[in-house]
C-alpha cells in the first residue's frame, strides 16, 4: 500500500501569510504525528478544496481523530505542516479559530446550564454580535427551540447531538470538522442530522470534513473519500471511484478490503475464493 | 467594528473582528458569564461557598474567646487569630475558586470546546483570575460580617493596609492557581489532588498563626521569600504593636510580581506540552 498524494491539491505554493486569509480552506504536507514510539499519523498529505465535502475514513487508531485535533490546534504536528485558510494552526491559530468549528459526541458542553446558556457564552466567545437571533434561528432550524431552557446535561444523545450542532453552527463556519457526528444516533436521528449537514454545506458553500466509521453517511455526505490506515493515506477518490477500483458495491464492502489489508484488484479473487470455499 | 459575511442561509451571524482589546474583553465576559451561569444553576454551590469559611471562623473565634479569658498579653491582643483565620481564607478560597473553576471544564468535558474556539489562553487565565475574586467577595464579605456580629472582630480595623493584604494574597492565589491548572492541563485529572493541597504547602512556611521568628534560622529566609508572610507579619505589627511597615508590603508585591510571572510561564509551557502529548484530547473523559 502507496502513500498517496492528493490529486485535489490545489497548487503546492506556500500559503499567503498577509492579512488576506487564503480561501483554500486546509492544507496538510507531511503531517506526522508520533506518540513515543508510536506513529499515530504518518506523512500524510491533502488539501481541502473550498465548497467540498470530504470524509476521513479508517478502523479505530487510523489517525482519523489526531488528524483533526492537529487541523483544529489541539495537537501539535511532530513534523510537516497544517494550513487552515493559509495560515500555521499550530502558530497562528487564533487568526482563523472564529471561521472554524467542530463537533463531536466526545466532546460534550456542561451539562448543569440550559443549552441557551451554553450557547450564549459560545457566541460570546466567537464574537457573534447579533447572538438572540443567530440562537433563535439555529434552534428553530435544528428544532431545539424547545430544549433551549433546559438543563443540557437532562438532553438525550440525540437531542444533545443537535445541541452540539447548534454550538458548531453558531459562526456559520466556512471550515466545520465533524469527528463521528451521528455515531450512538438512532437511524432516523442520523439521517436527519446528515440532512441538515448536507443542507448547511450546499447553502453556505462550506468545507466539512467528516471523520466517520459509518458508511451510509460517508456515501451520502462525502464530495471525496481520504481513507487513512496506521496513520497513512491509502486511498484518496470520490466514493464511486473508489467502488469502482476495488470492484465493490458499496463503500462498506470496500473498507473491509482495506481494513483487512487486500489492495486493489484482490478483492475479487478473494470474494471467489470466500465462496469456494 | 463588524462584518457580515455573504451567504444564503437565515439569520446571519455578524461575526466580529477576533482581534484586539474589545475582542479579548468580550470573550472574558463571556467565559465570566458562563460561570455566573454555573453558580446560579446550584443553590448548594452558593452554601458550599460560605459553609467553610464561616466554620473556620467560628471555631477560631471561640478558641480566641477562650485565651482572651487567660493572662497571656498575645492571646489577648484583639483579634490575631480571627484576623489569621480571614486572611488565610482570602489566599486559601481565591487558590480553590481558580483551580476548581478551571477544573470544573474538564469535569464538564468542555475544555476541548474552549480551546478550538478564538479564546486565547491569556484570556482564560484572566476571566479565571477575575471569577476567584468575584467568588471570594460572595464567600468572605458575609463571614466577615458574621465575625464582627459575633465576635466584634472587625477586619476594616486593618484599615487601608487590608486592601494591600488582600492584594497580595490574592496575587499569590493566582500564582499558585496557574501551576495547579498547568499540572493538570499536562497530567490531566490524576493530579487534581494538586489542586487542593498546594496552597496548604504554604500554611506552615508562611507564619499564618505564628511570627517567623519561631521558625528555625534556615528556614526563615525561605519564609520571607514568600509574600503571605509579609502578609501575616504586617497584620500581627498592626493589632498588637499598632505599626504598619509598608516597605514590607511593596516587598511582597514585588515578589508577587516574580510569582505571577512564574507561573503563567509555567502554565504556559504545560499547556504546550499537553498539545505536544495529544493529552488535551483525553482530558475529562
Amino acid at each position: 500500500m502507496n502513500e498517496k498524494v492528493s490529486k485535489f491539491a490545489a497548487g503546492s505554493g506556500a500559503a499567503p501569510t498577509g492579512a488576506a486569509q487564503s480561501r483554500v480552506p486546509a492544507e496538510v504536507r507531511d503531517l506526522t504525528k508520533t506518540y513515543g514510539a508510536v506513529t499515530a499519523v504518518d506523512r500524510i498529505s491533502f488539501t481541502l478544496v473550498e465548497g467540498t465535502t470530504v470524509a476521513l475514513l479508517g478502523g479505530n487508531g487510523a489517525g482519523k481523530t489526531t488528524t483533526i485535533a492537529m487541523l483544529l490546534g489541539l495537537v501539535v504536528p511532530s513534523s510537516g505542516e497544517v494550513r487552515v485558510f493559509g495560515e500555521d494552526v499550530s502558530r497562528h491559530r487564533g487568526r482563523v479559530a472564529h471561521r472554524m468549528n467542530f463537533q463531536s459526541p466526545y466532546v460534550d458542553l456542561p451539562a448543569r446550564l440550559t443549552v441557551k446558556q451554553n450557547l450564549t457564552v459560545y457566541a460570546g466567545l466567537y464574537g457573534i454580535a447579533n447572538a438572540a437571533e443567530r440562537i433563535a434561528y439555529i434552534a428553530q432550524d435544528l428544532q431545539i427551540a424547545p430544549l433551549l431552557d433546559r438543563a443540557t446535561g437532562k438532553l438525550s444523545a440525540g437531542q444533545k447531538t443537535r445541541v452540539g450542532l447548534a454550538k458548531a453552527l453558531l459562526n456559520a463556519p466556512d471550515l466545520l470538522l465533524l469527528d463521528e457526528p451521528t455515531a450512538s444516533l438512532d437511524p432516523d436521528t442520523a439521517d436527519w442530522i446528515r440532512h441538515k449537514l448536507k443542507n448547511y454545506a450546499e447553502t453556505r458553500g462550506a468545507t466539512l470534513l467528516i471523520a466517520s466509521h459509518n458508511m451510509a453517511e460517508v456515501e451520502r455526505l462525502a464530495d471525496r473519500v481520504i481513507l487513512l490506515d496506521q496513520g497513512r493515506i491509502i486511498e484518496d477518490e470520490t466514493p464511486a471511484a473508489l467502488i469502482a477500483t476495488y470492484g465493490r458495491e458499496t463503500l462498506e464492502e470496500v473498507f473491509l478490503d482495506v481494513v483487512r489489508g487486500r489492495a486493489r484488484g484482490e478483492s475479487d479473487r478473494a470474494e471467489r475464493e470466500r465462496k469456494a470455499s | 467594528m463588524s462584518t457580515a459575511r455573504d451567504r444564503t442561509e437565515g439569520a446571519v451571524p455578524i461575526v466580529l473582528v477576533p482581534t484586539g482589546l474589545g475582542a479579548s474583553l468580550r470573550r472574558i465576559g463571556a467565559l465570566l458569564e458562563r460561570y455566573m451561569f454555573l453558580l446560579r444553576s446550584s443553590g448548594i454551590r452558593l452554601v458550599e461557598l460560605l459553609y467553610w469559611p464561616f466554620l473556620q471562623m467560628l471555631t477560631w473565634g471561640f478558641l480566641q474567646t477562650y485565651l482572651a479569658q487567660t493572662n497571656s498579653p498575645v492571646a489577648q491582643a484583639a483579634g490575631v487569630l480571627i484576623g489569621s483565620v480571614l486572611l488565610w481564607d482570602i489566599l486559601f478560597r481565591s487558590k480553590i475558586g481558580f483551580s476548581t473553576t478551571f477544573i470544573e471544564e474538564m469535569w464538564a468535558r468542555n475544555l476541548g470546546n474552549l480551546l478550538i474556539s478564538p479564546l486565547r489562553p491569556f484570556e482564560l487565565v484572566v476571566a479565571l483570575a477575575l471569577w476567584s475574586v468575584i467568588r471570594l467577595s460572595v464567600s468572605m464579605i458575609p463571614v466577615a460580617f458574621a465575625a464582627y456580629l459575633i465576635f466584634g472582630f472587625n477586619l476594616l480595623d486593618l484599615g487601608l493596609s487590608l486592601a494591600a493584604f488582600f492584594a497580595v494574597l490574592v496575587l499569590t492565589s493566582w500564582s499558585l492557581g496557574l501551576i495547579s491548572a498547568g499540572v493538570i492541563l499536562r497530567y490531566g485529572l490524576g493530579a487534581e489532588e494538586l489542586a487542593w493541597s498546594l496552597a496548604f504547602l504554604l500554611l506552615p512556611i508562611c507564619c499564618v498563626y505564628y511570627p517567623v521568628s519561631v521558625l528555625p534560622d534556615w528556614l526563615q529566609p525561605i519564609a520571607l521569600a514568600l509574600p503571605p508572610t509579609h502578609v501575616f507579619e504586617g497584620m500581627r505589627a498592626i493589632l498588637l504593636e499598632h505599626r504598619f511597615d509598608a516597605n514590607d508590603l511593596w516587598w511582597a508585591l514585588g515578589l508577587n510580581v516574580v510569582y505571577l510571572v512564574i507561573g503563567y510561564v509555567v502554565f504556559g509551557r504545560f499547556l504546550a506540552s499537553a498539545r505536544v502529548n495529544g493529552t488535551l484530547l483525553q482530558l475529562g473523559e
